[in-house]
């Protein structure tokens, strides 16, 4: 693993936790009070910060640190988390995932609205938390101007009387040959309490660091030792004097004591050369000069071997090491040897304890190896049903067990595909918090007051529905606050609570994802709708329209009912561009609205790219898939019911309203000359903008899964084709673009370039 | 004779770094993603020294520390902290709590193993 892969892993963690502080802080504004959703939202930054500290990444950091800052404050009760702060805290979080993306994927964040975040925020910590003055002030973002730091400011010295300007400079200018290096010696009084040793630090160590900072003799202390039968093992009774000719100096000595200072007495001071000696002479304490063999400490340890000489002062060894050898030490490396029997087996169990803990867990897996999993279990479904077409074929005497053994791989098929399509199912959980943070945003722009309620979260959809559904979602979710929701006086005015609320639902229906949308707000102003729909030329100013025909009017091209363009509807994208995208992934999109009650949305889409439902037909010999979901009905026309209509058009009449009929066979070039609708079949379909068609094809083969094989990837793109699929008899079976026939069939055929080269 | 390392973090980012420095510095290392899985493992474990975050769910780091130094086999055992800035009151909570010395993040591969060198033989 390297570097960049572990890189991937903060940014794949990092999405995680956003999630996590995400849902902590709604959490938190619906009024959950505990302390672990607070700790949490605190680890969710602090390991972001963490994280991208060891990348480099100071931005985040510094945002990071800034937020993190403000949470501690909430975590210690410092502050209250009411509405307003988590306001704050929730923009904050999505300038966080700004600046996570940004350091992924490059490109720039808004820096003014990071700048006035970090201003908040550091105004909760200190404002309205008068207490946080008093712990260690929060240390300045780097993210503040860097003038802040303390430029080293030269007060222009005063001109004196005789109108001299003195000039400052530095005697270090003049020392440019610099004569031998002086390298001052510390002589350092060293002596460990108790708690040294209790905290896992050890003597010989500290000294073994002073000895690698220069040449080093030692001084023990050892008559404070008492008799053995007196002794404590887990007392301190050493000191050392030691001193160590360094260029380090001071500083160098005493940070290697860093961890240690707090449990010893601990006094450093350089010594003049040439009083060295004398020094050690002159100590009160009788100090016993003890060598100190620094080597049995190197073990073979990574990188401690061979590098320094052993600091050997004369006297007796084996005392030396005695005395170096704390009890705590003996004692540990004591049990340490016992331990080492039992290595083999603890060995063991800790693979055993760590398999346990795997269990329940989760795996990442490549997409790509999913996908081809997918692959191969379509090419077994499709083996599996030309297997079994060809033993009914082949087989007349209907030997059972041939039969039977058929039947339980086709269920083992099905189970599979079944699993393997569940591994490509996600929960819509993460699509549906991002648009909790589009409805802050435009609440925010909007000057709105929304609740965004969510409902299944868990419901569970193929990944690549998730990724399309972002888009569609977002926009529509646009629409529900900018021109749905009315603004609070206007509620408050009408009887509602000034707060709107836009709840977004997801459920598995019949095979089926069913998203919903609904607002509280004002619905669809039809009178509106309608006149814009004149002005624009969709329908004829007398037009006789249901309510369900006019609130369906919203989705055709180049429709927007507020009156001027908004900040955010001003996009180019139209409720059109939602439903069509809707339709791309196989759903289907409707709006229901009561005036004055709001509006619902309601999408269904299939739960998966890979297989689909379809009715497989028959054109001009030709075998045909039509996707079940485009199909609202089928009928047998009859003769009576069939009108003709201008040169060559023809309508169906079905309960008394017309319907155009379309041929498929001459819309895909099939055949030339318009087929007898008599003999055929009709399949009602419904396309874009709500109106129906008829389908003519020439039979009905029957119903089936089928898995889908894209066309753009082995061949090329066919107007009018969604895809491909094969059969049970291994035939190459096209599927039809409903919308795409029904589009060209207004202009009575597709593009030309479409002879149908590829049927397969 | 490899010295062993038990890390202790939730940060599946920081455990990665861990790993990759600790085993490219020529350690064995262990890992434990908060602190009672930390003193579950430490049971069998063995470890020669213990590097551990302080925020972590379940049981933090002071927790874990405590518990490491009430346990009769490990009570001597070097800890080090993995402390994201050098906040005075975190460090000398963790001191409190037992901690040998500590690491300041963002984490630098030098300064961990020289503090791991320094707390061990």
């Amino acid at each position: 693993m390297d570097m960049n892969e572990i890189k991937e892993i903060f940014f794949q963690e990092c999405e995680e936790q956003l999630a996590e502080l995400e849902s902590g802080l709604l959490k938190l504004n619906d009024g959950d009070r505990d302390p672990e959703t607070v700790n949490a939202v605190f680890r969710a930054v602090h390991s972001i910060k963490g994280g991208a500290g060891a990348f480099g990444l100071d931005d985040l950091v510094s945002f990071a640190h800034v937020f993190e800052t403000t949470l501690d404050c909430v975590r210690s009760n410092k502050l209250e988390p009411t509405q307003d702060v988590l306001k704050v805290m929730l923009k904050s979080a999505d300038v966080l995932a700004d600046l996570t993306n940004a350091a992924r994927d490059g490109g720039s964040v808004d820096e003014a609205r990071s700048r006035t975040l970090i201003r908040e925020l550091e105004a909760l910590a200190h404002g309205e938390a008068p207490a946080a003055a008093e712990a260690p002030a929060p240390k300045p973002a780097a993210a503040a101007p860097k003038a802040a730091a303390p430029a080293p400011v030269v007060e222009k010295p005063p001109v004196n009387d005789e109108g001299f300007q003195p000039i400052p400079f530095s005697f270090g200018d003049f020392d440019e040959e610099p004569a031998d290096r002086y390298v001052p010696t510390c002589q350092v009084v060293f002596k460990p309490k108790k708690d040294l040793y209790a905290k896992g630090n050890e003597a010989v160590l500290l000294l073994r660091d002073v000895s690698r900072l220069g040449e080093m003799s030692v001084y023990c202390d050892m008559d404070s030792l008492p008799p053995l039968d007196k002794m404590n093992p887990e007392e301190a009774y050493f000191s050392w004097k030691i001193s160590v000719t360094t260029d380090k100096g001071e500083d160098g000595v005493r940070s290697v004591f860093e961890f240690a200072e707090w449990d010893c007495d601990l006094d450093i001071h350089t010594i003049e050369e040439d009083v060295v000696g004398e020094a050690s002479d002159d100590e009160e304490l009788p100090m016993q000069p003890v060598p100190f063999d620094l080597s049995m400490l190197d073990e073979g340890g990574p990188s401690a071997g061979g590098e320094e000489e052993p600091t050997a002062v004369e006297g007796d060894a084996a005392a030396a090491v005695a005395a170096a050898e704390t009890a705590t030490k003996v004692s540990q490396a004591a049990s340490r040897a016992a331990e080492n029997a039992k290595a083999a087996a603890s060995a063991a169990g800790a693979a055993q304890a760590n398999q346990a803990a795997a269990a329940g867990q989760t795996i990442r897996v490549d997409l790509d190896r999913v996908d081809r999993l997918i692959n191969l279990v379509g090419e077994l479904v499709i083996n599996q049903a030309m297997l079994s077409q060809s033993v009914v074929e082949n087989d007349n005497n209907g030997a059972s067990s041939i039969n039977m053994g058929l039947e339980e791989l086709q269920q083992l098929t099905r189970e599979i595909q079944d699993s393997v399509m569940a591994i490509r199912a996600q929960p819509v959980k993460p699509v549906f918090q991002r648009m909790a943070r589009t409805v802050r945003e435009i609440a925010d722009i909007t000057g709105k007051s929304v609740r965004l309620i969510t409902e299944g979260e868990n419901t569970e959809v193929d990944k690549t529905v998730i990724d399309k559904l972002a888009e569609p979602l977002t926009h529509m979710i646009r629409n529900a606050v900018d021109h749905g929701l009315e603004m609070p006086e206007k509620r408050e005015a009408l009887g509602k609570n000034p707060e709107g609320t836009v709840r977004l639902t997801a459920k598995h229906r019949s095979g089926r994802i069913v998203i919903e949308l609904a607002d509280d707000g004002a619905g669809i102003n039809r009178e509106k709708v309608r006149q814009k729909a004149i002005d624009n030329d969709l329908i004829a100013a007398d037009a006789n329209l249901s309510d369900e025909e006019i609130d369906n009017l919203i989705f055709h091209a180049g429709f927007s009912t507020a009156d001027k363009v908004s900040d955010l509807s001003g996009r180019g994208v139209g409720m059109d561009v939602v439903k069509r995208s809707i339709q791309a992934l196989g759903g289907r999109i409707s709006i229901s609205s009561k005036p004055g009650q709001g509006s619902v949305f309601t999408m269904s889409l299939p739960l998966t790219l890979a297989v689909l439902d379809g009715m497989v037909v028959t054109v001009a010999g030709q075998t045909l898939v039509v996707p079940l979901t485009a199909i609202v009905e089928t009928l047998q026309p009859e003769a009576s019911a069939i009108h003709s209509f201008g040169a060559s058009q023809r309508l169906i009449s079905i309960r008394n309203s017309f319907c155009p009929l379309v041929d498929v066979g001459r819309i895909l070039n099939f055949r030339t000359i318009q087929a007898n609708p008599i003999e055929g079949v009709a399949l009602l379909v419904e396309s874009e903008g709500g109106g129906q068609r008829a389908l003519m094809v020439d039979a009905i083969q029957g119903q089936r899964q089928v898995v889908i094989k894209s066309l753009e990837a082995n061949y090329t793109h066919v107007p009018g084709i969604a895809a491909a699929t094969i059969l049970g008899d291994g035939r190459v079976a096209l599927i039809l673009d409903v919308d795409a026939v029904v589009a060209a069939s207004r202009g009575q055929s597709l593009k030309q370039d479409i002879s149908l080269a590829a049927t397969g | 004779m490899k010295k062993k390392v038990l890390t202790v973090d939730d940060s599946r980012t920081i455990r990665n770094m861990l790993l990759v420095t600790l085993n490219n510095a020529g350690f064995e290392t262990i890992q434990a993603e908060d602190g009672v899985e930390g003193l579950e493992v430490l049971e069998n474990a063995n470890p020669d020294v213990i590097v551990t975050d302080i925020n972590m769910p379940r049981l933090d780091g002071f927790g874990f520390i405590e518990g490491v130094r009430r346990n009769e086999k490990y009570r001597a055992i070097p800890i080090l902290v993995l402390t994201t800035e050098s906040d005075a009151e975190k460090k000398n909570r963790a001191r409190q709590a037992g901690a040998t010395g500590w690491i300041v993040k963002p984490f630098d591969p030098t300064k961990l193993i020289d503090a791991i060198e320094r707390v061990t033989a």
